[in-house]
């Protein structure tokens, strides 16, 4: 009985140290093959795909964040039909199930081919904006959601109008899951792949505008690994990668630690 | 008159706000409407019992059969499955009863930035250390890349979802019940089996299908590790492409009919998530109506 | 006098630096019914863990002392789980798990080696009946658990831990979340079970330690204040601090 015990208890270990063991390789292995390579030239030949990043993430965010925000709020504060809220919620939870290749197809006939973008930043980023939402939605409520009744209830009491207490009161107590959210939606777009890859193209050059075609540090590292251009620039590339990964998830840490 | 206009601002801040929601259900409307509509129509042209169940994909002799593709994507999510659902429970189940308060919180920051390492560095990953592996231990210098490839590669990406969506749930199981299992003389692991892990099963069931909803969906890193070639799998090392990598891989060149078959091949992994999602709506009803 | 059960001498018992029970020393009786009673915090319900070693769940709970069962020593003689085999308990809130009825009583003789379909039927319809609910689940055997009323749900908790025959069932403010008829009924009960079991109890209900105990123990502030026959606490308590509480002047 006991003997049983202790061998599934041994198995429970080991699992859970199989998740760390294998974070740890792959990190230490991506980096260590990729710190050779991160020399000058490696850096200038980075610039496009760096400033396609960032252009990408800065549209994305503006057309996401307004609207996810706002969404949140009507959730939390004014839908009084329940019916429209679980519409609603359906919808979100149905959009952060699709697979970012899906995202990838529609955004491909929406924007690249009826609206007629092109393979662009735009087209990338309407496409991401809308991949995201849920997670800005989804994090947006749950910070609305702990905003005690007593500091609305005492604002409304003062004769402060719903919106007024929303600007006042509601949104400054909710700054820190606002952050929260870009922080985490800045993770996912840098992260992700197939949807820019079939919206904003891949070529290689610094975006002049934004209905220029431009190629993402994700797509970089796919198209060098995939068609085995450079795996020392590839390993670079993932390096990169991983950094900014770990520095999203620290300010998330901080933030969310600092809150409690 | 000031009261007036307060008044209609107000009004029409809140209908904006009502917009954006509604947003949200156009976004997934149009999205389906556009998949379906680029899709639909080459499925009718093929017949839709041709295409799902055509071995063959040419699409230069305009010869559209995904089967290949369905029988590999259902291969390789049962087989990251069978994996993942065990490592990934036990895991929850040592972070929410077994872990000293310290370690759980450094495994569950672990956990964090395995969730959001970029997909394509797992399949690059994948490509430098796993496929050379296999193609020395197992498939002897005949390449390595295929379906074992992609499901271990799929199956480190997985855990953090099953892990954190079972912790939760584990979490939330009242701890009465593991007062009065241990008191009626039970051992932990028996407690934790017997009571714990069944009371908590909706929330590990939900977490499963979130996880298949995963494998099923990734492109990038499965092109980097699975080989690619349209074939009925006939062993676990044999090279296989996935309905989401089809979709990315001969988007690029794709024209005319062979572009719809792609965006068809969409539909189809389109019905396999709807069919997730629908299973997911079952389960929650369920366990919120039983309280 | 009766047997001694429970012998507890010179026990200690500290949550990290906090001093929780200070050096209690007493018997406890077999067959029969102890109430502990005192305000909240005084460490009754602590003190009631000890006895089937629930506190060792606890994060930094430190003990010493010596508790006795049957004159052996159950933080160093015994394997917890024969203790907690003899030992029953029955909690606060009443906590049926989230399975059928069956499978409620089922748990406990399952857990300990029992696969016998005939054995473990007779088993559920003899702690329920004990339980003096049988007649109202006997046809929902099947059912879930948590479909029951409040005063059912603790009679089922009751019934699940008579099933693995304990000697001794403790019991932690078992009727304090029940309306006063299902108390009457669970109070019923236990005076019956005494034929069987020893009972231990805490109660903040003065008058359920009256119409229910054999012994009483007061408790303040982790010391104990008097312990007595029942009758004679509630009489002609020997401490002003016991009479102030039992005629309500605090608490």
């Amino acid at each position: 009985m006991k003997l049983r015990d202790k061998w599934i208890k041994g198995a429970i270990c080991f699992c859970a140290f199989f998740c760390v063991a294998v974070l740890i390789w792959l990190i230490l292995y991506i980096v260590i093959n990729g710190i050779p390579s991160l020399n000058r030239e490696f850096f200038q030949s980075l610039i496009p795909s760096v400033a396609s990043t960032l252009a990408i993430i800065g549209m994305t965010l503006v057309f996401s964040v307004p609207i996810g925000i706002m969404c949140a709020i009507y959730l939390t504060e004014y839908a009084k039909s329940s019916k429209i809220v679980k519409a609603i919620s359906f919808a979100v939870d149905s959009l952060s199930g699709i697979p970012s290749i899906l995202y990838g197809l529609f955004g491909m006939t929406m924007f690249v081919t009826v609206l007629n973008f092109k393979w662009s930043l735009l087209s990338g980023s309407l496409t991401l904006a809308i991949m995201i939402l849920p997670v800005i939605i989804r994090v947006c409520q749950e910070s609305l959601i702990t905003v005690p009744t007593e500091y609305k209830e005492g604002s409304f009491a003062m004769g402060a109008t719903k919106l007024k207490t929303l600007v006042k009161i509601v949104l400054p107590c909710t700054s820190r899951g606002i952050v929260t959210a870009i922080i985490l939606s800045i993770g996912r777009i840098v992260g992700e792949t197939a949807a820019v890859y079939l919206t904003a193209g891949m070529v290689n050059r610094v975006p002049e505008s934004i209905m220029d075609s431009g190629r993402t540090l994700s797509v970089h590292l796919y198209m060098l690994a995939k068609e085995a251009i450079s795996f020392e620039q590839a390993f670079g590339t993932a390096t990169v990668l991983i950094v900014i990964i770990l520095i999203v998830n620290t300010a998330t840490n901080l933030i969310v630690r600092e809150k409690k | 008159m000031k009261r007036k206009l307060t008044k209609l601002f107000e009004f029409s801040i809140e209908k904006l706000f009502l917009l954006s929601a509604v947003f949200c259900i156009l976004a997934l409307g149009t999205i389906l409407i556009f998949v379906f509509y680029k899709g639909a129509p080459v499925i009718g042209k093929i017949g839709f019992l041709e295409f799902i169940t055509g071995t063959i994909w040419q699409p230069q002799a305009e010869i559209f059969g995904i089967l290949p593709m369905i029988v590999s994507s259902v291969y390789i999510t049962l087989g990251t499955m069978v994996l993942a659902i065990p490592i990934g429970v036990l895991t929850a189940v040592y972070l929410s009863y077994l872990a000293p308060k310290k370690l759980a919180v450094f495994l569950r920051r672990s956990i964090d930035i395995l969730a959001s390492i970029p997909s394509v560095v797992y399949g690059f990953f994948g490509l430098m250390t796993i496929v050379p592996m296999i193609d020395k231990y197992l498939a002897k210098g005949t390449g390595g890349n295929g379906m074992l490839a992609a499901i271990l590669i799929l199956t480190i990406m997985v855990l953090p979802t099953i892990i954190s969506v079972s912790e939760t749930s584990l979490r939330s199981v009242s701890n009465s019940y593991r007062e009065a299992s241990l008191a009626l003389g039970a051992t932990e692991i028996t407690t934790i089996f017997k009571v714990m892990v069944p009371a908590a099963k909706s929330g590990i069931f939900s977490s499963v299908i979130l996880g298949v909803g995963r494998v099923l969906g990734e492109a990038m890193a499965v092109i980097l590790v699975s080989g690619n070639a349209v074939q009925m799998p006939s062993s676990i090392l044999s090279r296989v492409r996935t309905l989401s990598a089809n979709c990315a891989l001969e988007m690029g060149y794709a024209e005319g009919m062979h572009n719809e078959a792609l965006y068809a091949t969409g539909v189809i992994l389109f019905g396999f998530i709807i069919l997730l999602n629908i299973l997911m709506y079952i389960v929650k009803t369920r366990s919120e109506r039983k309280g | 006098m009766a047997k001694i059960e429970f012998q507890v001498e010179h026990l200690n018992l500290y949550y990290d630096k906090f001093h929780a029970l200070h050096d209690l020393t007493l018997d406890i009786y077999q067959n029969e019914i102890t109430a502990l009673i005192g305000p909240s915090g005084c460490g009754k319900s602590t003190f009631i863990k000890t006895l089937n070693r629930m506190n060792d769940l606890v994060e930094g709970c430190k003990i010493d002392g010596t508790i006795k069962l049957n004159n052996v020593d159950i933080y160093k003689d015994y394997d917890i789980i024969d203790l907690r085999k003899k030992v029953g308990m029955v909690f606060q809130k009443p906590n049926p798990f989230p399975m059928s009825v069956y499978d409620n009583i089922a748990y406990g003789p399952r857990i300990h080696g029992i696969k016998k379909k005939a054995q473990l039927d007779d088993i559920v319809e003899e702690a329920l009946t004990k339980a003096f609910i049988w007649d109202e689940v006997k046809d929902r055997l099947k059912k879930s658990a948590l479909a029951l009323s409040g005063g059912q749900q603790q009679r089922l908790c009751i019934a699940r831990a008579l099933s693995i025959s304990p000697e001794v069932v403790l019991m932690d403010e078992p009727t304090s979340a029940l309306d006063p008829l299902s108390t009457l009924k669970i109070e019923d009960l236990v005076l019956e079970l005494k034929k069987d079991y020893t009972i231990v109890m805490v109660t903040h209900n003065m008058q359920q330690a009256g119409r229910v105990s054999d012994y009483t123990a007061f408790f303040l502030n982790g010391d104990i204040v008097e312990y007595d026959r029942t009758s004679k606490i509630f009489e002609f308590p020997q401490d002003k601090r016991t009479e102030d509480y039992i005629t309500g002047r605090f608490g």
